[in-house]
């Protein structure tokens, strides 16, 4: 009988490749399917795979994974610190509707003005401290009460939900929009655009924060107290409190610093790519990212690469559904299975599969 | 505004009806939790469930039978997040994410020319005498079996978990897996079958809104009723009598808004609609300290 | 940047088949969803638009769609690489894309670009809509005289001015037929929820509606209707036929196939001009489905009597007197509204009670 045995140390060489085990186990499982409906499997897994970086328009699509991952990352890094020391925030989908709330509010209240060098910047601040109020709820409560966390903030999910259709549909909503729902459109508006950077990237100033957000998060990780006490606080809580670390403080910071980033993922989504508050502006980037952070282990890099590969199956997947026809359930059924498949093989990183002999002893 | 044009009897028979998919799942849900596993696919297994329901329903004719096959189906997909975080020891939370995507791809996938089809009626069984009884009978006894299927699915899980042996057990997997595990329980057994359960109610309650509430399959057609079934596990702390209570709340907070929109009364909609999920976190503080089953969400492996 | 003329004559992707390569005088149209094809509803009638077009034109014609496509970037980005793959004209269907579509179209020239129910155009941006209050229109006629509770319910999605007309156009004809008619309006806020439309449906037959008016997508408002019995309803976007003859005794059918062939065979013989296209009855973007048997066959002359002259333009649904329901002048004696108006819509005519949401 197989039985699976804790490492010592988590492999070093499983680590890197249990997600090409994953990538290519998928391939295979996937283009099973894809035959089965009736395409070929091998042109399929090239167009989702390779063709958004070295296909014919790559020069498009390659940009576009950032502009898709951005969001991803950004979320997925605040998360990773939370989640390393046993902080549970779900509901950085929430935090992302109010950050971006909350800096539209701003960038609204002060149309039809024009002082780009004071309007954006404060909504950048809005954006942080939007997100962050609302996962300090969570943050709060737990430290208060013991109430838990993982709860409290996905419940907080739907009433930012509910406030987002109040406020598309009542007070940010464009008063010249022909009676639609949603507010105006914050990227055509030169005082609180989220500018594309460099014309034809992709690269705005949320995927320039993510980037400097995996910098900070790599080296607090690596170098700092305070990567150190998190990781310390995750490994064995009691160590922690041992060596000064104060439990309540670290789940408010952690919760603070997840909301903050997501709604500041909000805010550059809402003044950019997105443009407006809309009743269906979260796409549920929220989530995905909490998919995006376990796949990249927690790990600054990891969490780079791991959004960058999610971004590569949404923007892959919809040129399969263009030049292949492939339907659009297939492609969430792919997705679904990649996440499953690189989830599952992780086991070999921290465990070793031993043959047992007996189950006595 | 009028509303005299709002029948209470009328009122509470509809919300029963509304509240039944809702209930089911969350009734799955809370068995998984009792047995310390957070299962966040319920919206996926749902929507697998109203999809293989229709599809036996339509090509045999049988609702009941594509009940059974909901089940079944629910439970199958349930299956594997079972294989994943309890072999293969991978997080929950995303690996519940996972399983709802992985469940709305299939389900569209599965229900690819089922558009526009009727499902097999699915009559109301109108309970002789008891229907009768003035203003309790067409409240009560007068829905489609369903409706007490999923009574008695709560009624025997409060039984279980009060009452049986087995239940005891599973709440001390929750509560501590280590400690079952130390006394000789198979952790690992008991929360497969925890989750298959959990699957096979979510199942249900997807294809009551597949074969009863709508009845057809459109793509998508559970629209986050999942999601608010995580929610009533909650408000209910993990306890099925509460967990009625709680499925009538969020039912009833629907039903309630649209009767008083219909009655002319000017109400805010969106804030009505989340008043459910701030209770919620209100009745999580009020009686906190941890009433949520020990082992929640976290990962059991038996190192020896 | 030209970032199509660089790339004319390319092919698209590696995957495809030889022959669609080999052939460049092959029109390439694109369709870009915000639901699932299998919604039974919206995006459901606009695929059928697009096989309409494949039948039409074979092998002279071919369509791309991706479905399921968010409001916002996303819908940017797939427009863009639609245009990149050679789509020589492009359907955005969904009112959350104008935006992402004025912008794509400023990138791709000579691309055409079609975008359903705004209001945003450009040289190479055309929009086009149904005028989906004629069919109300009719329905409200039939409704007005079925009701026998003289209560009618009416489903609406979301308070924009699109449903705000065609509660308006439904109970100006209802009226016309029954002056004591009264209608009970809810609002799912949501495109697509069966669920809730069922509970909707429920609770507007409870309070005493026996005719259902929505402007939801799915049939659940048909079947609560059905399990109430003696209720009527109409279907919505698409026929629902399967439940003909009651509860559904007629409908209104979204009909982009004409129009979706006609702007096809515009590309194709090099005759397309960016237009702003609101066409009702007429034309055939809204079709009213079969009335059916349970219709007493007076009420139904009358109604198909109707349904011809709001087709050939002989009468308006808007024609005046009618008063704004705070009692204010709207339109005049014989007046008929202007479009501007209709397409801006938030407020009730007279006799409608209760507010429009904010």
């Amino acid at each position: 009988m197989l039985r699976l045995e804790k490492r010592p140390q988590p492999s070093q060489v499983w680590t890197y490749t249990t997600p090409l085990l994953a990538v290519a186990i998928t391939m295979v499982v996937g283009g099973i399917l894809f035959a089965a409906l009736g395409k070929d499997p091998l042109v399929a897994i090239r167009t989702i795979f390779w063709d958004p970086m070295f296909g014919q328009f790559a020069s498009y699509s390659l940009p576009q994974l950032l502009v898709k991952a951005g969001p991803l990352m950004l979320i997925a890094i605040g998360l990773s610190f939370g989640f390393r020391a046993g902080v549970w925030n779900i509901g950085a989908e929430g935090q992302y509707i109010i950050g971006a709330i909350c800096g539209a509010a701003v960038g609204l209240a002060f149309y039809p003005m024009e002082a780009r060098w004071l309007i954006f910047p404060l909504m950048i601040i809005a954006g942080f401290a939007g997100g962050m109020l609302w996962a300090l709820i969570p943050g709060f409560l737990r430290v208060r009460f013991g109430t838990n966390e993982i709860l409290v903030s996905l419940m907080l999910v739907y009433v930012a939900e509910q406030l987002l259709a109040s406020m598309s549909l009542g007070l940010l909503r464009n008063p010249e929009g022909m009676g639609f729902p949603g507010s105006r459109n914050l990227s055509q508006i030169t005082s609180s655009q989220n500018l594309e950077l460099i014309s034809g990237t992709g690269m705005h100033w949320g995927v320039v924060f993510a980037f400097i957000a995996v910098i900070f998060a790599y080296i607090a990780l690596s170098r700092h107290m305070f990567g150190f006490n998190v990781r310390l606080a995750g490994q064995s809580p009691k160590a922690a409190a041992f060596s000064g670390v104060n439990p309540k403080r670290l789940v408010l910071i952690c919760m603070g610093l997840s909301g903050a980033l997501a709604g500041a993922a909000g805010l550059f989504e809402v003044a950019g790519p997105s443009g407006q508050v809309s009743i269906d502006f979260n796409v549920g980037y929220g989530f995905t990212a909490i998919i995006v952070a376990f796949l990249g282990r927690l790990h600054p890099v990891g969490i780079l690469l791991a959004a960058l590969l999610m971004a590569l199956t949404y923007i892959g997947g919809e040129i399969a559904q263009l030049t292949l026809g492939l339907p659009g359930a297939a492609i969430q059924l792919f997705q679904g299975m990649l996440l499953f498949f690189l989830l599952a093989v992780d086991v070999l990183t921290n465990y070793r599969i031993v043959l047992a002999k007996s189950e006595a002893a | 505004m009028d509303f005299s044009s709002i029948n209470p009897i009328l009122l509470l028979a509809s919300l029963m009806v509304a509240s039944t998919p809702i209930l089911l799942a969350a009734i799955g849900e809370l068995v998984v939790e009792r047995a310390g596993v957070l299962n966040l696919g319920v919206e996926g297994m749902m929507i697998t469930g109203a999809v293989c329901g229709f599809v036996v329903a339509y090509h045999s004719g049988s609702p009941w039978l594509g009940f059974v096959c909901a089940a079944l189906g629910g439970a199958g997909l349930s299956l594997l997040f079972a294989v994943l975080t309890q072999l293969l020891l991978s997080n929950q939370v995303a690996t519940g994410l996972a399983l709802t995507l992985f469940g709305l791809g299939l389900s569209a996938l599965i229900g690819q020319g089922y558009n526009g089809i009727k499902a097999p009626n699915f009559p109301d069984w109108d309970i002789p005498l008891l229907g009768d009884i003035p203003v309790i009978g067409p409240i009560v006894f007068q829905h489609d079996p369903m409706v007490y299927v999923g009574l008695l699915i709560v009624a025997a899980v409060w039984a279980f978990l009060k009452y049986s042996r087995a239940g005891l057990i599973l709440r001390a997997v929750g509560e501590n897996h280590d400690a079952a595990h130390a006394l000789g329980y198979n952790v690992i057994v008991i929360r497969f079958l925890a989750i298959a359960f959990g699957g096979a109610c979510a199942g249900l309650g997807g294809a009551y809104i597949s074969l009863v509430r709508v009845p057809q399959w459109t793509e998508g057609m559970t629209a986050g009723a999942g999601w608010i079934a995580l929610a009533i596990v909650v408000f209910a702390s993990w306890k099925p009598g509460r967990l009625l209570l709680g499925a009538y709340l969020f039912g009833g907070v629907t039903v309630l808004q649209l009767n008083l929109q219909a009655a002319g009364l000017a109400i805010p909609v969106e804030y009505l609609s989340m008043s459910p999920y701030l209770a919620t976190i209100i009745v999580l503080v009020i009686m906190s300290a941890g009433r949520a089953p020990g082992s929640l969400g976290k990962i059991f492996h038996a190192s020896r | 940047m030209n970032l199509k003329s660089i790339l004319t004559g390319a092919t698209v992707a590696l995957g495809m088949s030889t022959a669609a390569i080999a052939d460049s005088h092959v029109t390439k149209v694109g369709f870009v969803y915000v639901g699932p094809v299998g919604d039974g509803g919206w995006t459901y009638e606009h695929n059928e638009g697009r096989l309409a077009v494949e039948e039409h034109f074979g092998d002279a014609v071919e369509t791309v769609f991706v479905e399921s496509v968010p409001e916002g970037p996303d819908a940017e980005r797939v427009m863009t690489q639609m245009a990149l793959g050679g789509a020589d004209l492009i359907f955005t269907t969904s009112f959350g894309y104008m935006d992402p579509t004025i912008n794509v179209a400023a990138k791709f020239p000579d691309v055409k670009f079609e975008h359903a129910t705004g209001y945003k155009r450009a040289d190479n941006v055309s929009t086009y809509s149904a005028r989906f209050y004629e069919g109300r229109a009719v329905q409200g006629h039939i409704a007005g005289q079925l009701t026998e509770s003289n209560i009618i319910g009416y489903i609406g999605s979301f308070p924009i001015p699109e449903v705000i007309r065609g509660i308006n156009s439904a109970y100006i004809h209802a009226k016309e037929v029954n002056p004591d008619v009264e209608f009970k309006i809810v609002w799912a806020f949501t495109w697509f929820d069966p669920a809730k439309e069922a509970e909707a449906a429920s609770v507007l037959i409870e309070q005493g509606a026996d005719v259902i008016l929505q402007h939801t997508d799915s049939t659940a408002p048909q079947a609560a209707a059905q399990a109430a019995g003696n209720v009527y309803t109409f279907g919505q976007a698409s026929d629902m036929g399967e439940y003909a003859p009651m509860p559904r005794v007629s409908s209104i059918i979204d009909n982009w196939a004409p129009y979706y062939i006609a702007r096809t065979q515009a590309v194709i013989d090099g005759t397309w001009e960016s237009t702003d296209t609101w066409d009702g009855i007429g034309p055939g973007m809204v079709g009213i489905g079969e009335i059916s048997s349970a219709v007493p066959a007076d009420v139904k002359a009358s109604a198909e009597a109707l349904r011809d002259s709001l087709a050939s333009g002989e009468y308006h649904a808007f024609t005046g007197p009618i008063n704004k329901q705070d009692g204010s002048a709207w339109l005049a004696e014989g007046e008929t509204a202007d479009d501007g108006t209709l397409l801006g819509m938030n407020f009730y005519v007279e006799g409608i009670s209760g507010d429009i949401p904010q």
